[in-house]
């Protein structure tokens, strides 16, 4: 597939980490290197296997990781003089993880305070702009998130796909962009797995998933999810969701 | 002039102002022989006024200055009678640089791109558009890279009387967990201190 689609980099490797330290229920200080090296890997693999444009930092990471992971292998006495004195780089990257996490944390707070201020209204009121109508409380998901939910999501088609080895390219990722937009347009949300519901082949899938993170890059539908890892939805980006940035 | 009719000429600026009616500004608004006036007290006790006899508006202390709001519970009521409501919420990415920027100020871009792991160009674009963000000056380092703080605007998104109203990043570690569940009181237009001050200002005549 030719069509690569360039997502605009909002969220990083150390926001993967953070991601998969949470997915392992464990503390950042107890993070095990070995096996978040290798989910990180994988991550970065799909990502290379849908041709998503990876951004340079990610690749570092995983090097670093990688580093990391060999470094702990080594007996201490076998690490050079010079290699001893340096910190040790798996305290360097929890304290990166930790802080990132504070600020996190802190940006989470300022997100509550922005709601709790919006609701506080003086005026005279802005032109533009259409009423808060939130219903209900979406959580903003992440692209790992969705990255997690499409690699769950195939491990069920694999089996399936087996017996068709034929694969046209019979499905551009155009139009279903043009679908996708349609039929946000017309239900408002959509669930994640829905989305696949008619699909054919594997992909007809992969073109799906190109198409909706397109959409996305367009702010043309945003994703939320109802819980923590729960099930994502796929929403038309009216103002009443608008992020900026 | 007595309180009760500096309270009456607050009131109307509070009435008149779009942004947060500063101090400063209310001076300029007074007769030159009530300068001495304590207007930031009288503000605050117009302000317990205003929640004490529960009207559907109140009086906010936030970005350095003083607003007329609505009351946040009649949001539903007002929201169905102007459709006109500002709707910017942040994203998360911006959400956390702002953050970092508001903790770490002035700070350069190279930074802020140190603690997230990625790019930051795109986020300061914006948070700069939206007049959240301000260029403070340049750091006396190689390449002389720009500083960037936060602004009043910044202040008056979230809430916050003024910086030293964000809560530590040490203190954080608690709040954030119960931050979704359990709403920030910041917005409070009730200040514990107004009450002994009023009692141990003398009148200024």
């Amino acid at each position: 597939m030719s069509y690569k689609v360039k997502l605009e980099i909002f969220e990083g490797p150390l926001d993967l980490l953070l991601f998969l330290v949470k997915q392992s229920h464990l503390e950042i200080t107890k993070i095990p290197i070995a096996q978040i090296t290798d989910q990180y890997l994988r991550y970065l693999e799909l990502m290379q296997a849908l041709d998503l444009e990876i951004a340079g930092e990610f690749l570092v990471m995983a090097a670093t990781l990688m580093q990391i992971k060999s470094r702990m292998l080594l007996p201490p006495e076998a690490l050079t003089p010079e290699e001893q004195e340096e910190p040790d780089p798996t305290q360097e990257l929890i304290q990166r993880l930790l802080e990132y996490q504070r600020f996190k944390q802190a940006a989470e707070l300022l997100s509550t305070m922005e709601k709790n201020r919006l609701v506080q209204l003086s005026r005279p009121v802005p032109p533009d702009g259409a009423p808060v109508t939130e219903a209900e409380e979406l959580m903003e998901a992440s692209l790992f998130d969705l990255l997690n939910a499409f690699s769950q999501f195939m491990k069920g088609q694999v089996s399936r796909e087996l017996f068709h080895e034929v694969i046209k390219d019979e499905f551009t990722v155009e139009e279903k962009v043009a679908l996708l937009r349609e039929l946000t347009r017309q239900q408002g949300r959509l669930g994640f797995t829905e989305l696949f519901g008619g699909a054919h082949n594997t992909s007809e899938i992969i073109a799906t998933f190109l198409a909706l993170l397109e959409l996305i890059r367009l702010k043309e539908v945003v994703i939320r999810q109802t819980q923590l890892f729960g099930e994502i939805l796929i929403l038309g980006n009216t103002d009443e969701v608008k992020a900026t940035a | 002039m007595t309180d009760p009719e500096a309270k009456r000429i607050l009131e109307a600026l509070l009435l008149i102002s779009d942004k947060p009616l500063l101090l400063d500004q209310a001076k300029e608004a007074f007769d030159s022989d009530f300068q001495g006036m304590d207007l930031r007290r009288l503000l605050m006790e117009l302000s317990q006024e205003y929640a004490a006899a529960n009207r559907g508006i109140r009086i906010l202390e936030v970005a350095e200055g003083f607003q007329l709001v609505t009351d946040p519970n009649l949001f539903r009521y007002v929201t169905r009678l102007t459709h006109r409501v500002k709707t910017v919420r942040l994203s998360r990415p911006a959400l956390e640089t702002l953050a970092i920027i508001a903790y770490r100020q002035p700070v350069t871009r190279v930074e802020i791109e140190q603690v997230r792991g990625v790019d930051a160009s795109g986020v300061l674009d914006t948070l700069l558009k939206f007049n959240l963000i301000q260029v403070m000056g340049r750091k006396e380092a190689v390449g002389r890279p720009l500083l960037y703080g936060t602004t009043r605007e910044f202040l008056d998104h979230f809430g916050l009387k003024n910086l030293e109203n964000l809560p530590s990043l040490e203190e954080l570690k608690g709040i954030a967990g119960a931050a979704a569940a359990a709403p920030v009181q910041e917005q409070e237009p009730i200040n514990e201190s107004a009450g002994s001050n009023s009692q141990s200002t003398a009148p200024a005549d």
